[in-house]
């Protein structure tokens, strides 16, 4: 039994560390350990409420914007403001361009090459790698041969060169790569593609947001881009969500469905069993009923019986995190969590990540379990995409609890999402047209409040909570879609959905265990939005009003 | 020159025109502050072989730098990363991870010691000895104490590594510090929750035209980025000039796109190129969001410019 570390992981946001113990060829045991602390929340006591979303956006700059919508849903709830139509629908069309962005990046950028082997794609026979796209996607852009050709010569000019850079000493050749050069040429030209498209699409924020990373338009009650609602903008926004959706439909979801089918096993590696969803993207000012994503959970992998989520049934746990305190978490006693490290121990504390649970059990979220709890619920577009996949992929439903699930998952949601932008952006229009111009409403500051701000975001159930005391933060708190997957044991020691999901993974070579990556990736890890200092009066914390 | 031509033809084969590549070394030698006799130059310069070696570290931070980074059109991110630099440590990008992560930093560090150009971006946490952050086992204070000194030049990207930053406001729970304050090194600073693209770019080219360094202001910033006040440059300063203001957000005021002073806006104090260049190939900045500037590229901003809505 061999115990392997990799630290650091890459491709994530921030500074993540797995350890696994290994026999047999296969994972036996996992512990996930995040290795920075800025404590946020602390410095966010005593400060003007208004604020909170400038700071909390710095939680992260992957996941941009989304903890903004958090933190101002929250002061919203706190300060019991009615929000206006076109700031809801600007919000949401801000959090979908959100989506298609980060999804995308992902899967070319983070994720890719755990399946990708680019070296491989020096020795594609480029007219065979066109012949191979224009049938997986007869509609996708530069897809002729020489095209293809010029990648080749591209990326040959670049191995030539022997500055390698960022590819450098990656897993190229290891025996877990199953793509044809063919299927791995189409998907190094297409990183190199999603490279650009990614930064266009980015700019869908600029339009309503400012600027991207981290928007600067939102505020409580609404937003500000008050010159922006007009034809021309909203004509630019319109332009660019096409030229996304184009590439989405055209490209991304080929690929996936194309490299997913040579990596039919992964469809039994790397699943959890339990899942939980706040829900987002409100179709009305109704919370949560109008939710495109339903709020649910569940348990023992059935989704034909989501549950109602109870928020009281939320715990945090700190007995293997660096953090003092009762070992047994659910502290309801006096005083505050303080960070403290000692040492990593995996038999101890190993990480900063504290480890929230529902029902005292560890739960996946995200974009699976999104799609399981929208399928149970009979959301008519998640049906259809879904079963369309389970049968181009002719795997059976059981596969989506896997790694290959996650990242169907994920490609599913992003076309959910995507195509149901095209509403909001008439919704706007129309609204304008009547002459509503309305994007913020009217409110004051009350020296007392407490507001909850609940979201599905593109990592999973993000939740921040802020208590107002003499018109200044009192207290601040936000538990996170990372926290949940990448969180370490509980008080009762059991482990989290990724610890979880590790255990059974194949690793070929420890020296070079690329397995790993791809169940670790799947759940596309944001480690600084996942380390969070919590003040240990947790059950009070769950009985604040609800939006 | 010969230099030049095959990096035309190595973009003509992805599909980049003379053109556009002219496009983007217009725009870069404009955001430097060049005269445009300089475009030919630049063109030159970003095309030069072999390619400069680059570390990036990422400290403690929320990986917006890195991402801002991606959102270069001028040149494309591609374009960066396979033709003009070597970018031979970035853990947001790179494909190996653990052991073989390590190699890479290693491997180019021993070998382009004195050479490489480093960038950096989160502050760096003190407290405990460092201990509140770690990569492969090490401290950040530590690497970046033993890696700066190696490098050619040091360049902090964003705020945080700049000054300090977010880690840094008050309390400061983990003793986050700029890393010019823990290597006692000067380092180029491009400050900016996010700080724009364009100014890493043009700084980096900067260094591949003249071999050296932009000239820097007294907080270490580049002076063709942030010479200048945000308010000098703003499209709504003359609303200022004749007094008219926003004072609510859902306005008459707001829909003319009036001054948004009285709201907070920092833009008389803080430094930077915003309202010029703009974000996201020049589609939008903050103030044109209609949301007062927060002074983000300014030492010390979230304790001295805040509460920010409060007009100063």
């Amino acid at each position: 039994m061999a115990r392997v570390v990799i630290d650091p992981i890459t491709r994530i946001e921030g500074h993540l560390k797995i350890e696994v113990e290994v026999a047999n060829g296969k994972v036996t045991n996992a512990w996930s350990s995040s290795t920075l602390f800025r404590g946020i929340e602390m410095m966010l006591q005593g400060r003007d409420p208004r604020d909170a979303y400038l700071f909390t956006q710095r939680a992260c700059g992957v996941c941009t914007y989304i903890h903004g919508l958090a933190s101002i849903r929250s002061v919203d709830a706190a300060v019991g403001v009615k929000v206006p139509d076109n700031a809801r629908i600007i919000r949401n069309l801000l959090h979908g361009a959100q989506y298609l962005h980060d999804h995308m990046v992902h899967f070319y950028h983070l994720h890719a090459l755990d399946w990708v082997d680019i070296v491989s794609a020096l020795k594609a026979d480029a007219k065979k790698a066109a012949d191979l796209d224009a049938s997986v996607s007869p509609t996708s852009p530069k897809s002729g041969v020489n095209d293809f050709k010029a990648v080749q010569a591209r990326l040959k000019k670049f191995v030539e060169s022997g500055q390698l850079g960022p590819f450098a000493n990656g897993y190229w050749g290891h025996p877990a790569y199953k793509l044809p050069p063919e299927v791995n040429l189409i998907a190094v030209s297409h990183y190199l593609d999603a490279l650009r498209q990614q930064a266009r699409t980015a700019r869908m924020h600029a339009i309503f947001g400012g600027k991207n990373p981290h928007l600067q338009s939102l505020v409580v009650g609404g937003v500000t881009c008050a010159t922006d609602l007009n034809p021309s903008r909203i004509a630019e926004f319109k332009y660019l969500w096409k030229e996304t959706m184009d590439f989405v439909n055209n490209v991304y979801i080929p690929d996936v469905l194309a490299v997913a089918g040579f990596y039919k096993d992964w469809g039994k590696i790397g699943g959890n069993s339990n899942f939980l969803v706040y829900g987002d993207f409100p179709q009305t000012e109704k919370e949560p009923d109008s939710f495109l994503f339903p709020r649910g959970a569940i348990f023992n992998k059935k989704f034909t019986a989501v549950e109602p989520v109870d928020l009281g049934q939320i715990a945090e746990h700190i007995k293997h995190s660096w953090y003092e305190g009762d070992a047994k978490g659910l502290n309801p006693a006096n005083g505050e969590t303080k960070p403290s490290f000692d040492k990593y121990d995996t038999a101890g504390r190993y990480s900063w990540m504290k480890s929230p649970r529902y029902k005292n059990e560890p739960m996946e979220v995200g974009p699976l379990a999104r799609v399981l709890v929208a399928y149970g619920k009979g959301q008519p577009q998640t049906r259809k995409m879904v079963d369309a996949v389970l049968k181009k992929l002719a795997i059976p439903p059981e596969a989506l609890f896997s790694t290959l699930g996650r990242v169907a998952a994920r490609a599913i949601e992003t076309k959910i999402i995507g195509e149901s932008m095209e509403a909001w952006m008439n919704q706007l229009v129309e609204n304008i047209k009547k002459g509503d111009l309305n994007i913020c409403g009217d409110w004051q500051m009350p020296a007392e409040g407490m507001g909850a701000g609940l979201n599905d975001v593109p990592r999973g159930a993000l939740g921040h909570w802020i208590n107002i005391k003499d018109g200044k933060i009192g207290n601040y708190q936000m538990v996170v879609p990372s926290t949940w997957n990448l969180g370490p044991r509980d008080s009762a020691d059991k482990p989290g959905p990724v610890e979880n999901a590790l255990i059974g993974t194949p690793v070929a070579d420890p020296k070079r265990p690329v397995e790993i990556l791809r169940t670790v990736h799947s759940f596309d890890p944001c480690i600084a939005c996942g380390v969070h200092v919590i003040d240990p009066k947790t059950n009070e914390v769950y009985k604040f009003k609800v939006v | 020159m010969n230099q030049g031509k095959s990096l035309e033809k190595r973009l003509e084969r992805k599909g980049i025109s003379r053109r556009d590549f002219m496009k983007y070394c217009t725009i870069l030698t404009a955001t430097m502050g060049l005269p445009s006799s300089f475009v030919a130059k630049v063109a030159n310069a970003i095309a030069a072989a072999p390619r400069p070696p680059v570390v990036w570290l990422a400290l403690a931070e929320c990986t917006g730098c890195a991402e801002s980074l991606l959102r270069t059109m001028y040149p494309w991110i591609d374009e960066l990363v396979l033709d003009i630099i070597s970018l031979d440590y970035h853990e947001t990008i790179m494909a190996p991870s653990g052991a073989a992560a390590e190699k890479s930093l290693h491997d180019t560090v021993t070998k382009n010691a004195g050479k490489f150009i480093l960038i950096v971006d989160g502050a760096v946490p003190t407290a405990q000895d460092g201990a509140w952050g770690t990569v492969g086992g090490k401290t950040m204070l530590q690497s970046i104490k033993e890696i700066a000194p190696k490098a050619l030049a040091t360049i902090c990207v964003g705020t945080c590594s700049s000054y300090g930053g977010l880690p840094a406001a008050a309390p400061n729970p983990s003793g986050a510090k700029s890393v010019g304050e823990v290597t006692g090194i000067k380092t180029v600073n491009i400050p900016g929750c996010p700080p724009n693209p364009i100014n890493l770019v043009g700084t980096v080219v900067n260094y591949l035209l003249f071999g050296k360094l932009p000239d820097l202001d007294e907080k270490g910033r580049p002076l063709f980025a942030y010479g200048k006040t945000i308010h000098d440059q703003c499209p709504r300063r003359s609303h200022f000039e004749n007094g008219e203001f926003v004072t609510n957000f859902n306005s008459e005021e707001a829909r003319k796109g009036y001054c948004l002073y009285q709201v907070g806006c920092k833009g008389p104090e803080t430094y930077n190129n915003c309202p010029t260049v703009k974000w996201n190939d020049g589609t939008s900045w903050p103030v044109q969001a209609g949301h007062p500037c927060i002074g983000c590229s300014e030492p010390n901003f979230w304790d001295k410019f805040t509460p920010f809505y409060k007009s100063s």
